[in-house]
């Protein structure tokens, strides 16, 4: 039980929130995989690349949850 | 018909034992009394992180993902695969926004966003039209999952509505009786279900097709010889920012639906919440495979299933390709996961619908002081009718219709951003600046949507959401999300709308949450259910 007043200290403010824009933005730049080559396991980088960027997201959203809990 | 007999059997039992999952769910985690929003509408509002993953991700990934997003692969190629950056941003996006939501939810007793927003602005105006906009949004969606049972049922060589009408009717009859206990139970059936026949098929498929190489080879060779210049495997100079605002856009969108906040709300903790954004990745990964299925289609040259009308439907083109390369007895599961895969979230869809209703119209004009029976009565009711409504939708309209609709009812949910996301953040907006950005907001994005045609269909307007800058005059062929575009408008009418009451000094509403509310969790002894006015 956490007491029930403790006006102002509470907060869900941390530097490592910043983390989260990484797997934000870098999914939009499309500059960086539009393209074809170089193919991994006769995927284009277009669908590689994209399907990498899940593993940013986890990575950066369980890390911020692990140092903000 | 006979050739499917054996899917259509599998099909059948699946269907059957869910439905009976449905009505047992009642008994499931149960509670001493049902009759509440709390209990009906929200599970209890207890729900560890598993059943909120299960719940959470069972209505975010619906048959519109199963089937019309391999479609526009199937047709269109790179410009499909917006869904897999769309669903990397979202959970970074909302991980701090949910967690505060919660929060301030749990504290006051909030159902819905517009809860949320009646007692934040003080502006029981203002929360209707957002409940109103969440309602209006929320039925093509609901209409579309019919959309994606009929195509499983069409590539069984079932036509005519009346087994769509009976699969309704059985799902409206358990969701009334156990409310959103029935979707959280089956979703862990309907995972499972999905899981297995994803992972056979990108198994299975590409290895009898030549490997994934020849699969995108294939897609290739199509796109080229495609009249059309903006197809291909990759995007191009004109639908690349299409690609990025329709990826971010959505995102933006997703979380303000009614519905996604209804399986987020009836977790039981910010932990579970902030947990589950870390772990819901999972099904984008399988999203992006099940994106392209559209590419295997393509290279098993499958053909989709020409309907009554002699027009090839699309949307049969993943049914059809099971068809055409599984056993019957799998593709007959494969059926019955994106059957299932569609009453979920046509559950949880309903159940928020109807507590929007109940909360927001009922208890704010018809019945101000309803009890908690009175409440759970009513979203029951309303439930069902939602259900009879998206039913009529289908009935009446033309199935590829209702996908624009849905195309539209993003650019719809995306108006209330402002008051409902950044109304968690701050509070400078002023009530009035904020109706007055959803006006000119939803004003301009019918008007841009009213804009698009489809050549495809042969339409003139309400074609899509590709709005074209040529629009505007520039010498250009690059198109942009509308509900991007939308937004951008409604935030700064808000914003100037904000200045001008403040100056003309018009009185502003009176917000009845306090800061701490934003940060509280499971254990804080200030839960004070229906408070929705600031009478402390």
């Amino acid at each position: 039980m956490t007491t029930p007043r403790d006006t102002g200290r509470r907060t869900d403010r941390s530097p490592w929130n910043w983390l989260l824009f990484v797997p934000i933005v870098l999914p939009l730049l499309t500059f960086l995989f539009n393209s074809d080559e170089p193919r991994l396991l006769g995927f284009p980088v277009f669908y590689w690349l994209q399907i990498a960027f899940i593993a940013v997201g986890v990575g950066c959203t369980t890390l911020v949850y692990r140092m903000t809990k | 018909m006979s050739a499917h007999t054996t899917e259509l059997v599998v099909f059948t039992l699946l269907f059957l034992l869910v439905s009976g999952m449905g009505f047992v769910a009642a008994r499931w985690r149960r509670p001493d009394n049902i009759e509440s929003l709390n209990e009906w509408g929200l599970g209890g509002r207890n729900f560890g992180t598993w059943i909120t993953w299960f719940l959470v991700g069972g209505d975010l990934y619906t048959a519109y993902t199963f089937v019309a997003v391999p479609a526009l692969m199937f047709s269109a190629g790179a410009l499909g695969f917006y869904a897999l950056p769309y669903t990397v941003i979202i959970y970074p996006l909302v991980f701090l926004v949910l967690a505060r939501m919660w929060s301030v939810s749990h504290v006051h007793g909030f159902v819905t966003p517009a809860d949320f927003v009646r007692a934040r602005f003080g502006s029981p105006t203002l929360a209707l039209l957002i409940a109103i906009t969440g309602l209006v949004a929320t039925m093509p969606y609901i209409a579309l999952q019919l959309v994606g049972i009929e195509a499983v049922l069409k590539t069984m060589g079932i036509t005519g509505h009346l087994p769509i009408i009976i699969a309704f009717a059985i799902l409206a009859a358990y969701t009334y009786q156990s409310g959103l206990r029935a979707p959280a139970l089956i979703a862990f059936v309907k995972d499972t279900l999905i899981y297995v026949v994803i992972l056979a098929a990108v198994i299975y498929i590409p290895a009898k097709l030549g490997g994934w190489g020849s699969i995108f080879d294939a897609a290739q060779a199509k796109f080229a010889a495609s009249p059309n210049p903006a197809d291909g495997i990759t995007l191009n100079a004109s639908n690349q920012l299409q690609y990025i605002t329709l990826a971010f856009g959505s995102a933006l969108a997703l979380f303000l639906y009614p519905h996604s906040l209804t399986g987020v709300l009836a977790s039981k903790n910010r932990g579970v919440i902030k947990r589950n954004m870390s772990a819901l990745p999972a099904y984008s990964f399988l999203l992006g495979l099940i994106a392209l299925l559209g590419f295997m289609a393509i290279a098993a040259g499958t053909k989709p299933v020409v309907g009554a009308n002699g027009k090839a439907d699309t949307n049969t083109i993943v049914p059809a390709l099971f068809d055409q390369m599984f056993p019957d007895w799998f593709a007959g599961v494969a059926y019955a996961a994106i059957g299932i895969g569609a009453l979920v979230p046509a559950a949880i869809m309903s159940i928020a619908a109807a507590n929007l209703f109940t909360r927001n119209i009922y208890r704010e004009y018809l019945n101000k002081n309803a009890t908690d029976a009175q409440e759970a009565k009513v979203s029951k009711l309303v439930s069902l009718v939602v259900k009879v409504g998206a039913v009529l939708c289908i009935l009446m309209l033309d199935p590829q219709f209702s996908i624009d609709l849905q195309l539209i009812g993003g650019v719809i949910i995306l108006q209330t951003l402002p008051s409902v996301a950044l109304g968690l953040y701050t509070r400078w907006f002023h009530k009035g600046g904020l109706i007055a950005g959803w006006a000119f907001g939803l004003g301009a994005g019918m008007w841009m949507l009213y804009l698009i045609p489809n050549p495809a269909s042969g339409k003139a307007h309400f074609g899509g959401s590709a709005f074209s800058l040529g629009n505007f005059g520039f010498d250009t062929k690059m198109t942009i999300y509308a509900g991007f575009l939308a937004l951008a408008v409604n935030l700064i009418v808000a914003v100037l709308g904000t200045y001008l009451f403040r100056a003309l000094k018009v009185a502003d509403g009176k917000d009845a949450t306090s800061r701490d509310d934003y940060f509280a969790d499971e254990g804080d002894p200030k839960v004070k259910p229906m408070d929705l006015t600031g009478t402390h």
